[in-house]
């Protein structure tokens, strides 16, 4: 249970990521934030600035100077946590920040838990849960692109959307409750066919949201990538080269990426994930094993699979058998022909003729590097996302959604079968309640309004 | 003079016969007061009951082993079972009824019922000692003890009558308002409201020419309110009739608006948007040029008319001249003018489940003093109150019914957690369970309850349980019999459905749009020979459980995904106010409430899905 107490206190971290960076940003959130800043800090007096101002001055432990550093405040209720925050940006050296946020728990403040300055801004009532859940996926937001879908669905994009297409079906479900519960009144009821009409075009607006979630899991969590190739094809070679090349390693795992096959790499804004195949690496012939239901298993679940082969090391019947069991796969895959620096001519312009869509790099001379960046982009469709639509990157959103869907379809069902309408009611109302799993309940008391506000009811 | 009772129940109307009478049913020893033993049950404003919702109301007062559906019945004058195009949730028994024989036969049921006593005179406060109320006080100053007291007092406390700019006490037209009971309510700690309420002019029926009106006939086969076997449908109906306003009527009654007590500001209480007055209507909607009337009868001989529709409280001259443009009314003459009355009551959020108070112990509201309307509404608070009272007394568990039980439980459950800004009328979609609560099963589902708590007899019982099992029998066996195709396709061509091409199980023919359990009897002879053992309410219960056996099952699903939020106890200690997070308005009403469940509170007005998820985060889930 999350105490009251535990509330009362004031919490630090940083809130910049991990490891160098120029500049290193640590935040403080609750009553005390800024008595607690101010003792350790020399500069003005924090205490008697005002809100949404920037300080310069150091950051002393006693004597000793430890950075010097710019210092934000915000006084409650105007910030992000709507208590008093404070924001200090230091160089960015892991040193420095371990200094500072030592010297300022000393003085008062506690570490905070994950999550715990969302859960305070939603606590103390800074947004809806559909946004807050936004900031959470904005909080771990790790590329471009997510940071982007985060940001829509915070300006409530999602909500916004979500909430006219609820007003749509109140007014629906209305128009249903209406003709049911005053059936012997002197007033004209809703046509069937514009029922059927508003259920397809909210059909399609659900239906839009839901499959943008695939799209909105990949932003956040990263394309699924499979690197398949014999040990000696270049794998970890051409995993390195991608990772020294963009100099952006987002493993939550610090110093231990080089270990584990499986790293996150940021490309042109997209977030790659490399699964651990780990059963290939042991099968000597690789794409044999492909045939082992475990490894097709975590093939499967790959979005894209890089087949990697050595151009010294691969003949014609190896590299078009591999193919074709790829193929059968069903799972997008591109062809990189590796170490090109070593190859034969003849191979290569063989292999151009049978396979012109190979990749031809050079992992460890980082040769060739874009071409394969750029192929593997183009396979991932993010148009969608360009347009600024809303995208759903929320398990809980996209179950709702998907519920709504099917009490839709119910409804056209039962629109086809000609039911009556209490029966229309009820997956209207299914449909309802499902939406408002995200935004919240609509009340019978809001239907009922929505009637008596136009329509004359009564004797 | 008074032995000290179990229940002493205030007012005599709907809720308050209801409660006398399950009280004294359960054994408690019962005392009546009212004001007038002449107007016991008295049928205020129309002579009907039943209607969309408020019929399955009645049904399941009667399956509890309430009364109110066999008085109906004894007294009605005409049966109609409305919605019967809609699907058989929406079907709601309603009847026309004789107002002085309803009123009789309540009087003659409670006269027979062992352990009920009557007092006649108003009684003007309550006996309290230590938050505890513990009988009453008359106003020639008797006091008379009892372990529980219910309030049913009606239109009566502090009721002001409107007829235009003339008002006058009085808690229903030629009858005296009571005093006292409000001042001390308060003075306890009560929060009390101001509502408003309206009633149209009576007629005489020689008066009027029904040849300019439509009529309305009964139900050809009609049926009636109880399951039991006490009563038996009309063989004999009565008709209504259909005429309207029409501009005419509307400009006349504009004339009047400058002296209407609606609209100079002298009623203060708040008045339902669903049943305004004809001058409300005109003002909200000007732009309709006609509006309903129902001409109903006010009894098998008497010449009396209720002019439905044509609720006001304008001046009478205005409501005389206007009526008479009214097509068919062109010599109407009026028996009594219509009028609005205002009169207190108390917000309901101040009470328990039961119906109990929570500032005083032992006292029980129920009724328009808890701001609902109607008849069905009050006697099935009158019933809730009357049981709670009784097993109260006896040191007994509470009797509390759910949402998903019982249009009762949504009543109940709707007064206590959102209270209520004008008169609550029960509608079929204030029910989220609406396709489970219906008319047809309402003894399936309440029977039993009403019969562990004392209430309902062993009779009823036992015809239910008969009717239970007669329904999973014949169900079983439909979906098993099969019928093939030589035998049938001819009927089923007839019928105008698809013919079969290989033999199939009945329930799959009766889940077919077009066709029900009585024509398939026609289909052919072995089965309609079978079917026709059964009684005709055990084939309409299998026919509407194998029709709908989807939307039923969904509706049963959304019960207990539901039932989570329900089955989420909140300690009662928890203290709301230090949640600094939650809204204002939602931290105040729930620290009011005292919810006992996370699905309690999301029902309270005010507290927001906000206010919910923050305190679902501090309750740790």
């Amino acid at each position: 249970m999350f105490s009251l107490h535990e509330k009362e206190d004031t919490i630090v971290a940083l809130a910049t990521p991990q490891g160098v960076g120029a500049i290193a940003v640590i935040r403080l959130s609750g009553k005390d934030a800024i008595k607690i800043c101010n003792r350790i800090f020399k500069g003005k007096d924090l205490e008697s600035q005002e809100s949404h101002t920037i300080h310069f001055g150091t950051i002393r432990d006693g004597d000793r100077i430890i950075d010097e550093v710019l210092v934000s405040l915000f006084i409650a209720p105007k910030s992000f946590t709507k208590e008093n925050a404070v924001e200090i940006s230091t160089h960015g050296s892991s040193y420095i920040v371990n200094q500072v946020i030592k010297l300022l728990i000393r003085n008062g403040a506690r570490p905070a838990k994950p999550g715990e300055f969302t859960q305070r801004a939603f606590l103390n009532g800074q947004f809806d849960l559909a946004q807050a859940e936004a900031v959470a996926d904005l909080i771990h937001a790790d590329s471009e692109t997510s940071h982007q879908a985060a940001l829509n669905q915070m300006r409530g994009g999602f909500s916004g959307e979500i909430a006219k297409l609820r007003g749509e079906l109140i007014h629906f479900a209305s128009m249903i409750e209406l003709e049911l519960d005053f059936t012997e009144e002197d007033v004209e009821f809703a046509s069937r066919d514009d029922l059927r009409i508003l259920v397809e075009k909210l059909l399609r607006v659900v239906e839009q949201l839901i499959s943008s979630f695939d799209l909105g899991n990949v932003i956040k969590n990263g394309v699924p990538t499979v690197i398949a190739g014999k040990p000696n094809a270049g794998k970890s070679t051409l995993l390195n080269a991608l990772l020294n090349e963009e100099k952006a390693i987002v493993s939550d795992i610090a110093g231990t990426t080089r270990d584990f096959i499986e790293d996150e790499i940021n490309i042109g804004g997209v977030i790659f994930r490399f699964i651990d195949t780990a059963g290939l690496r042991e099968t000597t012939d690789v794409i044999e094993s492909i045939g082992v239901s475990r490894t097709q298993e975590k093939m499967k679940t790959a979005s894209l699979i890089l087949y990697l082969f050595d151009l010294g090391d691969t003949d014609m019947v190896e590299i078009n058998r591999d193919i074709n069991k790829l193929e059968n796969l069903g799972v997008p895959f591109l062809k990189v022909a590796n170490k090109l620096d070593k190859a034969n001519d003849q191979f290569v312009n063989e292999l151009k003729a049978n396979h012109p869509d190979t990749i031809f790099i050079s992992a460890g001379q980082k040769e060739h590097l874009d071409d394969l960046k750029s192929q593997i982009l183009a396979l991932v469709n993010l148009d969608k996302f360009k347009t600024g639509n809303t995208i759903v990157t929320n398990i809980r959103h996209y179950d709702s959604l998907v519920k709504t869907r099917e009490s839709l379809l119910d409804v056209l069902h039962g629109l086809d079968a000609e039911v009556t309408n209490d029966f229309l009611a009820m997956d209207i109302r299914r449909s309802l309640h499902y939406l408002g799993e995200i935004t919240g309940e609509i009340t019978t008391d809001d239907l009922l309004a929505n009637i008596f506000s136009k329509f004359c009811i009564g004797k | 003079m008074f032995p000290n009772y179990d229940v002493i129940v205030v007012g005599a109307g709907h809720a308050g016969c209801e409660a006398a009478h399950a009280a004294a049913k359960m054994g408690s020893r019962v005392l009546l007061c009212t004001m007038n033993m002449n107007t016991i049950a008295q049928m205020s404003c129309n002579p009907a009951m039943g209607g969309v919702a408020k019929g399955q109301i009645v049904r399941e007062i009667d399956a509890l082993g309430g009364m109110s559906g066999i008085i109906s019945d004894k007294s009605m004058i005409q049966f109609r079972m409305l919605n019967r195009s809609k699907g058989p949730a929406m079907w709601s028994p309603r009847t026309q009824n004789d107002r002085m024989r309803f009123a009789e036969e309540w009087r003659l049921a409670l006269e027979q019922t062992p352990n009920v006593d009557f007092w006649q005179e108003m009684i003007t406060g309550l006996l309290v000692k230590d938050k505890q109320v513990i009988g009453v006080r008359t106003s020639i100053g008797l006091e008379i003890k009892g372990k529980s007291v219910v309030l049913t007092n009606g239109t009566f406390l502090n009721g002001l009558i409107h007829i235009g700019e003339k008002q006058f006490g009085g808690g229903r037209t030629g009858e005296g308002a009571a005093r006292g009971i409000t001042e001390q309510l308060v003075q306890l700690g009560f929060e009390a409201g101001r509502m408003k309420t309206g009633t149209p002019p009576r007629v005489d029926g020689r008066s009027l020419d029904y040849t300019k009106m439509e009529i309305q006939y009964g139900d050809e086969n009609p049926e009636k309110f109880s399951f039991s076997d006490e009563t038996k449908p009309l063989t004999k109906q009565h008709t209504c009739w259909i005429t309207y306003t029409n501009k005419e009527v509307h400009q006349t009654l504009e004339t009047g608006f400058d002296r209407s007590p609606m609209f100079n500001g002298r009623i203060q209480g708040l008045g339902p948007r669903y049943c305004p007055s004809i001058e409300d209507k005109i003002n909200r909607f000007a732009e309709r040029e006609r509006h309903q009337i129902f001409v109903e009868p006010e009894g098998w001989n008497t010449v009396e008319m209720y002019i439905n529709g044509f609720s006001t409280s304008l001046p009478e001259d205005v409501q005389y001249e206007a009526m008479r443009k009214i097509p068919g009314f062109e010599n109407a003459k009026m028996f009594r003018p219509g009028y609005a009355i205002e009169y207190d009551f108390f917000p309901p959020t101040q009470l328990k489940l039961t119906l109990e108070t929570q500032l005083i112990d032992n006292l029980y509201f129920a009724g328009q003093i808890n701001g609902t309307t109607g008849y069905e509404e009050a006697a099935s608070q009158g019933l809730i109150a009357g049981i709670n009272a009784s097993l109260k007394t006896q040191e007994k568990d509470p009797f509390l019914l759910k949402r998903s039980d019982a249009y009762i439980g949504v009543l109940i459950d709707d007064l206590i957690n959102k209270g209520t800004e004008e008169p609550y009328r029960m509608f079929t979609s204030r029910a989220e369970f609406r396709l489970l609560l219906r008319q047809d099963n309402a003894d399936l589902r309440l029977t039993q309850l009403g019969h562990s708590i004392g209430l309902a007899d062993n009779t009823r019982l036992e015809k239910m349980l008969d009717k239970k099992n007669d329904t999973a029998k014949l169900i079983n066996d439909l979906k098993q019999k099969k019928l093939s195709p030589e035998g049938i396709n001819e009927g089923l061509e007839d019928l105008e459905t698809a013919t079969i091409k290989e033999k199939i199980t009945i329930d799959k023919l009766i889940k077919r749009p077009q066709l029900g359990i009585l024509d398939i009897m026609k289909l052919d002879d072995e089965i309609g020979q079978y079917l026709s053992k059964y009684d005709k309410e055990v084939i309409e219960q299998a026919e509407i459980q194998i029709k709908y056996e989807n939307y039923l099952e969904k509706e049963q699903q959304m019960v207990e995904k539901l039932s989570n939020m329900e089955n989420y106890k909140i300690p009662l200690n928890f203290d709301y106010l230090a949640v600094t997070a939650l809204s204002a308005e939602g931290r105040q009403k729930l620290h009011k409430i005292k919810p006992e469940t996370l699905g309690q509170a999301s029902r309270i007005s005010g507290v927001s899905p906000a206010d919910l998820s923050i305190l679902t985060v501090y309750l740790g889930r």
